[in-house]
């Protein structure tokens, strides 16, 4: 009998009594979403700027671009789309890239955690590896919780899927505090408010 | 047998030695716990979702095996590798052989207390294959030679002096320089490098989804995406515990488990792996050892519920006054006390001791494992299969004599009030275990029962 026969015959035998799954609610809450998205995530050490339209963001990415530093823009609707080039680099052509700009599909006002889709971001060693991250979402993406959000999204949709939330951190050493552990150094949002 | 009793609670009095330091340890952890608190107050559902939690672990357990094989299915839809192991050395065997086959020498690896529980970097070292772990914590007792003290703090025993010394020797970072972002800085650095000039990556697993055949990790590093992205083999390693019937079923748990482990609302990133990317192999390894058994044990089943938060140790008063190391398991703290004896009783046989029972880690789990009572019952059988140890035995003996015979009991009170308050000595001192650490209090003159039956004569 293989390994997979004998742990699932000896499961069968030892398993308990059948006991019902319960049915799920979806705990919504009538809040402001947005001021508490943008509460939620200035306090997990994100930054967050509310914007009108697509415009402000552009004048940001130029700001950066006009610094000289690198960046891959994935936002659909700016200019200048570059991320495609990107699909297929290995991790140490994406080492040196300092920010890098994606969408965000679905945004959670509790937790301050942003869907992000294989799709938006073509390879999935971008927004781990760059120095500093950006997701723009739209205000009408923002779900109050995440029975919300699983409601919206399809976890096998892509291949891969992420919550993101904040920038990466750690607090293993002594439990201080470091924002900016093996991932990006920062995270900011742009909340867009027409789109 | 008599050494058993005392394993626990000899690793904790070396703990507790550096009086200092021990106290750090009890009153961070403590925080931890407060801030655990402060999250879960923050949601007026939070009692309806320990519930949901609860009965959705308790329905998979009783159809565990379906949904392995439904998970199994859909994995390989996917294009995922499934494995089963059922032991750690099979577990150990299996992931060598995928190395072995890709002639992979170097592997990071993100937290997995699964691969601590089977001692694969032991196996692979000795197979000649490097292994870094690249939680900076994990990292950092790696380093050290140490074992992780706690699953999601897992360098919580150390102090940043600690830190700087182990780097600067290893990493080679400034003497003496203790500042936290200076460490962490140094140790991404180094890193970094490891995650794109390794070989393969290998992760743990939080939740795997039976309906999508994909699984969850959450990490606030960001290490066990960096190592699973940057590689062309992924392996990803888990109890067989892990399985959840459906994907709305994660939003109760992502909502429960970082609020429970550290107050955040959720990890950084909750990374959701269903099909490898272009040219990458991704396989997942599905380990037993051990825990079909615990499923058949009735007292001990729930303990398969585990979401590895780590309240119960935040809150546990024996935890954080003894230390992850006094443990001896891979997993410590309460729900470790747990499962150690059902892996090796005669090895695990003092640490259901461990505890005061006061309930409180009962009290704080998220999917309302009976952990109290399941130490409580631990204690049965140990008792029963003769692992007490002969003081623990007659001492029991002698509280049973006096606790079954009412004139006895209230005459074995009166002595010890006379004694405490003539000889305050013969209890205040270095030989009595309970005198450690405390004051005790001063003896009433009087039991309640005798003030109880005063005031019923004045009335």
């Amino acid at each position: 009998m293989s390994s997979r026969e004998q742990i699932l015959a000896s499961i069968k035998q030892n398993r308990p009594t059948l006991t019902p799954l319960p049915d799920l609610q979806s705990f919504d809450v009538d809040i402001d979403l947005k001021s508490k998205f943008v509460e939620t995530l200035t306090g997990i050490g994100g930054m967050c700027t509310i914007v009108n339209d697509f415009e402000t963001v552009k004048d940001y990415l130029l700001e950066q671009q006009a610094k000289g530093l690198s960046v891959i823009q994935g936002v659909t609707e700016l200019e200048g789309y570059n991320l495609n080039t990107y699909s297929h680099s290995h991790a140490s052509n994406l080492e040196t890239i300092d920010t890098v700009l994606i969408n965000g599909h679905i945004a959670v006002a509790e937790n301050g955690a942003i869907w992000v889709r294989e799709k938006d971001i073509l390879n999935r060693l971008i927004p781990f590896i760059c120095q500093n991250l950006i997701i723009v979402i739209a205000q009408k993406d923002i779900v109050a919780n995440m029975h919300k959000a699983y409601e919206k999204i399809t976890i096998d949709e892509d291949g891969y899927g992420v919550f993101i939330a904040g920038p990466s951190k750690t607090a293993d050493i002594e439990q201080s505090l470091v924002i900016g552990a093996h991932g990006p150094l920062s995270l900011k949002v742009f909340i867009v408010q027409q789109s | 047998m008599n050494k058993t009793i005392e394993d626990h609670s000899k690793a904790a009095s070396v703990f507790l030695q550096d009086e200092q330091r021990a106290t750090w340890h009890d009153e961070t952890l403590w925080f931890v716990r407060a801030k655990r608190d402060k999250a879960a107050h923050q949601l007026p559902e939070w009692e309806a979702l320990r519930d949901l939690a609860s009965q959705i672990k308790d329905h998979t357990l009783s159809r565990l095996d379906e949904y392995l094989v439904q998970f199994e299915t859909k994995a390989n839809e996917n294009g995922v590798t499934v494995h089963w192991a059922n032991d750690a050395d099979e577990h150990n065997r299996i992931i060598h052989g995928i190395l072995k086959k890709h002639n992979a020498k170097n592997v990071v690896k993100s937290k997995s207390m699964l691969t601590e529980e089977c001692q694969l970097n032991h196996y692979l070292r000795d197979h000649d294959i490097s292994v870094v772990d690249t939680d900076l914590g994990e990292y950092i007792v790696q380093l050290r030679e140490e074992q992780p003290s706690h699953i999601v703090l897992p360098a919580i025993h150390l102090k940043k002096e600690d830190v700087s010394n182990t780097f600067h020797k290893h990493l080679n970072t400034e003497k003496g320089n203790k500042d936290e972002v200076y460490l962490t800085r140094s140790a991404r650095k180094v890193l970094r490098q490891k995650f794109i000039t390794a070989d393969a990556a290998i992760t743990g697993v939080n939740f795997a989804v039976a309906e999508t055949g994909g699984f969850v990790v959450c990490t606030n590093e960001g290490n066990a995406d960096l190592g699973a992205h940057a590689n062309k083999i992924h392996i990803a390693c888990m109890g067989f515990e892990k399985i959840i019937p459906k994907a709305e079923h994660l939003g109760v748990f992502l909502r429960l488990l970082t609020r429970s482990a550290t107050g955040q609302p959720i990890t950084t990133y909750s990374s959701h792996f269903h099909r490898p990317k272009e040219g990458q192999e991704m396989h997942i390894v599905i380990v037993n050892n051990g825990r079909a058994n615990q499923l058949g044990r009735k007292d001990f089943k729930n303990s398969l519920k585990c979401i590895r938060c780590a309240a119960c140790f935040n809150t546990c008063p024996v935890y954080r006054r003894s230390g992850g190391h006094s443990y001896h398991n891979s997993v410590a703290g309460p729900i470790g006390s747990i499962l150690a004896p059902n892996l090796d009783m005669r090895k695990n046989a003092d640490l259901p001791f461990a505890s005061t029972l006061c309930g409180s880690c009962t009290n704080v789990c998220p999917v309302k494992i009976n952990i109290h009572e399941q130490l409580w019952n631990w204690r049965q059988i140990l008792m029963k299969e003769g692992y007490g140890g002969t003081a623990k035995k007659a001492s029991m003996k002698v509280m049973a004599t006096v606790l079954a015979s009412p004139t006895i009991y209230s005459l074995s009170g009166k002595i010890g009030r006379g004694m405490m308050r003539i000889m305050p000595w013969s209890v205040n001192n270095k030989l009595n275990p309970w005198y450690k650490h405390r004051e005790l209090p001063e003896p009433p003159k009087q039991s309640f029962t005798e003030w109880y039956k005063k005031k019923r004569k004045h009335e």
